[in-house]
């Protein structure tokens, strides 16, 4: 039997929404389905795979490549590191906050380890790329036949759904000039209003769809503070369950994602008024009206 | 051979055939930049100073060509580093033979070239801690180093290194002016936003953080001469009949100039501008903030420096006015002997120039004094008060092509048969190979200087040399 091709995803979404938990823990349960994976974090902050190597990686591509002069003098094993149950876990890393270009950091990591070879012998490519796609740089998983699929972490917070909607513009963009679709959405619960209704009508605004809704629970943080995914702290959980039912469903996901259909900022706040989460401007002024009038009767 | 035949030419029509070959879009943009000068016109009657269509071929450089190749790069006695990857400084290695006096690696660097050679780390990064490294190394290896200048290149504004912050540390470090210079090739529409860029930072760099020597003694005949690149020596002879007129030249801009120059300019007693478009925003601020006088004189061809020598001479005592008589009395036979050398020899030749700065207009009338005629002219990079300063040199009927592009140049020199064309490096060997005579007009050719008498007896030459060449008479242009 031919080895099955490889997968390449990436997880995007607004920042703190929980990228980086919900990536780490949907892939180790995938490794249980027989997977073997490589996680590349393409965020300045190198904390996409604490969870997997219970440390924060100390080497990173970037920081190596400075040290040693460029990024042809390192080698793979420099910065590939093994953690749980054998998943490859790589740093792209970058410059402290508010210096340099920490886009071009991402698209010289990822050529790094292409040309290198890291992408052999695993069946799985995991990206975790930081916040919003703000340049070129971030958007390189998107680009040049990278991730096949993208899966935006959201929730029913408002800026969240915003940022889902300008990640599914950036890979529009590249959805014609390469293969990049919109896997889907995974909205992770801050029991917001409705939001369940809310991230399964922006999927379907997108032309996608809401691949897991993951509930909020406790175990997570506890998990977290372990520097441990739920699946290794507690397999037997709940939470653990939902994980692997996250896993399940984005292995059966392969070839299903969707070129995506972002919509307008104005459309965006109608679909919130829909579920009346925001007041129309008619709305707010019947209000105020009736505020002015009950001041008005009060003095 | 002579391609002189065509001297009925309709330059309007071929205004209109030549735009032709454009899409709508494009034909109407340029048809804007060219004209042919009607007379009493209030001025040349193009736009300028706006962005270059893409496809075009333009001529044009870019903001930090104006900043290191034109203001700061000949400033002799400072380190200019092309701050960002190594290509724009390598490419802007002494390209314009701005001479200078000194020992260079000792006291002087003009010839020397220093980048901080980026490397994918300084862009990831951000590139500081490198520049702060650079100029570690060059003042440790050139402790003779009277300032340093940080010219960037487009990654600095890209990635938003904060230049300003080390030159601050640097500087205090070192005990020196050093200059951050926010001269990002991507700005602007051309060269011209790095001259002014330039400009700003001796302003806000040299004049505001440096006090001129303690011992300078003052004289009522105190000018600088602004604007004198130095191309072949060209501010040599320019400085000569200043000094011959009795006034004192206490500062070069920029050509053989140093930092201490720069920071005595506010005791001149009138700034003489030749380069107006580079120089005159650190002109006006003078005048604004010290109160001096600025003049824009031209020193090419006899009848200009003469012109310019009296309006110079009208701005001091009736000695220096006398002295001014003097001199123009004194090198008149010189200019006789030059005329009658070269006149018969390039009289009713006609020229079709395309520069920068000053010249399209500027050197115009040292072809006159050849008995030649200029019939089009136009600049890379010049803005609406440049063309109205043309007006006064060329006559009706001059083709005028603002940011020309290589097709219209190519297409106009075809259909206009000039003697001589005049312009730069890129444009050279195309009109060679159409058998026309040429000349280099922003290096004079590795010739120079152009400027003065001296240079006026150097350009007649040049130009008989390129004209008459016996070569345009034993080959024939294959079209």
């Amino acid at each position: 039997m031919s080895k099955a091709p490889l997968r390449q995803i990436a997880f995007y979404g607004k920042g703190g929404i929980g990228k980086s938990t919900t990536s780490q823990n949907t892939l180790a349960a995938l490794v249980d389905l027989g997977q073997k994976i490589l996680i590349v974090g393409c965020d300045p902050k190198a904390d996409s795979t604490r969870l997997i190597l219970h440390a924060k990686a100390q080497d990173t591509v970037l920081h190596l490549a400075a040290e040693a002069g460029s990024v042809e003098d390192l080698e793979l094993e420099d910065v590939l590191k093994t953690g749980y149950k054998n998943i490859k876990c790589v740093e792209s890393g970058g410059p402290e906050p508010g210096v340099g270009c920490a886009g071009r950091g991402v698209i010289t990591s990822i050529n790094f380890l292409e040309e290198n070879g890291a992408y052999d012998d695993v069946d799985y490519v995991s990206y975790d790329v930081l916040g919003d796609v703000v340049c070129g740089g971030f958007a390189m998983p998107i680009r040049e036949n990278k991730a096949q699929e993208i899966y935006i972490v959201m929730s029913g917070e408002m800026m969240a759904l915003y940022a889902a909607n300008n990640i599914a513009k950036g890979i529009l963009k590249y959805a014609h000039s390469g293969g990049v679709r919109l896997g889907g959405l995974i909205c992770n619960e801050r029991q917001t209003d409705k939001e369940w209704d809310l991230a399964d009508a922006l999927a379907k605004r997108l032309g996608s769809k809401l691949i897991h809704f993951v509930p909020r629970d406790n175990i997570v943080q506890h998990a977290e503070l372990r520097r441990m995914t739920v699946i290794e702290y507690a397999p037997e959980s709940k939470q653990a369950e939902e994980y692997r039912q996250l896993a399940s469903k984005i292995h059966n996901n392969s070839g299903q994602g969707n070129i995506p259909t972002p919509i307008t900022m104005e459309e965006l706040e109608e679909m919130l008024m829909d579920f009346g989460i925001m007041k129309s401007e008619e709305q707010q002024l019947a209000e105020l009206a009736a505020k002015a009038a009950a001041a008005g009767a009060s003095a | 051979m002579s391609l002189s035949e065509n001297t009925t030419v309709d330059v309007k029509a071929l205004v209109n055939d030549v735009l032709e070959a454009y899409p709508e879009k494009t034909r109407k943009r340029r048809a804007k930049h060219i004209n042919v000068l009607e007379a009493e016109a209030k001025d040349c009657g193009v736009k300028s100073n706006v962005k270059s269509i893409p496809g075009v071929m333009t001529i044009r450089g870019c903001a930090y060509a104006g900043s290191k190749g034109v203001v700061w790069g000949p400033i002799k006695d400072m380190i200019h580093i092309s701050h960002g990857p190594v290509g724009c400084g390598y490419y802007s290695w002494s390209g314009r033979r701005n001479y200078y006096i000194g020992d260079t690696g000792i006291d002087s660097w003009g010839t020397m070239h220093f980048t901080s050679d980026f490397q994918e780390k300084d862009i990831v990064f951000g590139g500081d801690k490198k520049l702060h490294k650079v100029i570690e190394e060059i003042n440790d290896l050139f402790p003779l180093v009277n300032g340093i200048s940080i010219q960037s290149e487009c990654p600095i504004g890209l990635i938003g290194d904060d230049i300003e912050a080390v030159a601050r540390v640097k500087s205090a470090e070192i005990g020196k002016p050093v200059i951050p210079v926010r001269c990002e090739g991507f700005r602007g529409v051309s060269q011209s936003l790095g001259h002014h860029i330039a400009n700003d930072t001796i302003r806000d760099w040299v004049f505001e953080k440096t006090t001129p020597k303690a011992d300078f003694v003052s004289t009522p005949y105190d000018v600088t001469i602004i604007g004198d690149y130095n191309i072949g020596g060209d501010a040599w002879s320019s400085r000569i009949l200043l000094e011959e007129m009795g006034l004192r030249v206490i500062s070069q801009w920029s050509g053989d100039g140093t930092l201490a120059e720069l920071e005595n300019t506010p005791k001149a007693k009138v700034n003489l501008i030749h380069c107006y478009r580079s120089m005159n925003y650190i002109a006006r601020h003078m005048e604004e903030k010290y109160n001096i006088p600025w003049m824009e004189y031209n020193f090419f061809g006899p009848s200009q420096i003469a012109e310019s020598l009296r309006k110079i001479a009208a701005l001091f005592d009736d000695s220096i006015k006398e002295k001014a008589e003097a001199v123009i009395a004194r090198y008149q036979p010189m200019v006789d002997a030059v005329i009658a050398k070269y006149k018969t020899r390039l009289e009713g030749k006609k020229v079709m120039l395309y520069v920068g700065g000053l010249r399209p207009r500027h050197v115009v009338d040292s072809y006159h004094d050849l008995g030649m005629e200029v019939v089009g002219t136009g600049y890379e990079f010049a803005h609406n008060d440049d063309y109205q300063r043309t007006q006064h040199y060329v006559k009706e009927g001059t083709l005028i092509y603002d940011d020309v592009t290589a097709f219209e140049l190519e297409k106009f020199v075809e259909a206009l048969r000039p003697d001589l064309v005049a312009s730069g490096i890129k444009e050279k060997y195309v009109f060679q190979k159409m058998g026309l005579p040429f000349r280099q007009m922003h290096s004079w050719d590795y010739s120079g200087p152009y400027h003065g008498y001296d240079g006026f007896a150097i350009f007649a030459r040049d130009m008989d040399l390129a004209i008459n060449n016996p070569v345009w008479g034993v080959m024939k242009a294959p079209f």
